[in-house]
């Protein structure tokens, strides 16, 4: 009884982790790269271009407003203005 | 805010100028590769999206308690500017995530209270544009919810499972990580300020025409 507890006690503490420390076994063969998952076949260049590309057209954009919104408010404040002192009214 | 404006828009110019520099210079990650670098435009935009909801939610607070107009203006502009940001994270996103997690979207904790709380600036926009007379009050109730927002999208990362990457991730990077993260998150807030005061000056002028309107009618 004692030498079956022992050799179950090598086993589970040196023979087990040896197996476990064990290369993995070699590739079968070579797999095409098509093959794979979506997610890994996925250029990521198109993504990060795009990506910085929408950053700088939502801030050019956003400018491009900003800019002829205030353009415009300012010709109506001249034109309001100028209405005032000649006295007109709408 | 005029002294401040010409220096402030040079070293914001000068700062994106850079960036591109910065960032191809920084190592890819080990785990992602190349798409990773969207993290240097994306979680800039949402920190400008967070100062511009904090800065709407806080003039939102003086127009209630104080009935103050110039706050309002400056509600409004933040308001805008809290969409603007947040569609620039909101679609930077999903083209990383697209690479990361193998989807586009994830109705995750993040995600979701992320979208909610751009959405609550969106309805603070509709609000001001259809609501008519007095909508400044109840527009500027939505900003404080937006605002009270900002915690929990920051935090829900560190609270809830999700396929996110959490807060640390930012705290912990690399000097050669970190300096060029730094550099784009000052560039956005110093392009949030500039936009800021440039939305305001709209806000300004529209005010002075009415009043001129009103001055015109008498």
């Amino acid at each position: 009884m004692r030498r079956l507890l022992s050799l179950s006690f090598a086993f589970f503490f040196v023979a087990l982790p040896a197996l476990a420390l064990q290369p993995p076994s070699p590739p079968d063969g070579f797999v095409p790269a098509s093959s794979l998952p979506g997610q890994e076949q996925l250029p990521a260049a198109p993504l990060v271009i795009v990506a910085y590309a929408v950053v700088w057209l939502l801030v050019l954009g956003y400018l491009w407003s900003i800019w002829s919104r205030l353009s415009r408010a300012e010709r109506e404040l001249a034109d309001v203005s100028r209405r005032l002192t000649t006295g007109q009214r709408r | 805010m005029k002294k401040v404006f010409v220096p402030l828009l040079i070293v914001t110019a000068g700062l994106f100028a850079y960036a591109p520099f910065a960032i191809q210079n920084a190592p890819y990650e080990s785990t992602m590769g190349l798409v990773q670098k969207i993290f240097y435009f994306h979680v800039p935009s949402w920190i400008a999206m967070f100062f511009a909801a904090m800065v709407c939610g806080i003039s939102g607070a003086f127009v209630i308690f104080a009935g103050r107009q110039d706050a309002d203006r400056v509600a409004q502009a933040a308001a805008e500017l809290a969409v603007v940001f947040g569609l620039m994270g909101l679609l930077t996103g999903p083209l990383w995530g697209r690479k990361a997690w193998g989807v586009w979207w994830q109705w995750d904790a993040r995600l979701t209270s992320a979208l909610v709380m751009w959405l609550v600036f969106v309805a603070y926009l509709l609000l001001r544009k259809y609501g008519g007379a007095g909508s400044e009050k109840l527009s500027a109730v939505l900003a404080l919810f937006g605002m009270a927002n900002v915690p929990f999208v920051y935090w829900s990362v560190n609270v809830w499972r999700t396929v996110h990457p959490k807060t640390s991730v930012v705290m912990t990077l690399q000097p050669s990580m970190g300096i060029p993260f730094l550099l784009c998150s000052l560039a956005f807030v110093g392009l949030f300020a500039v936009l800021l005061a440039a939305r305001v000056r709209l806000e300004n002028v529209r005010a002075s025409v009415d009043e001129l309107y009103l001055a015109l009618e008498e």
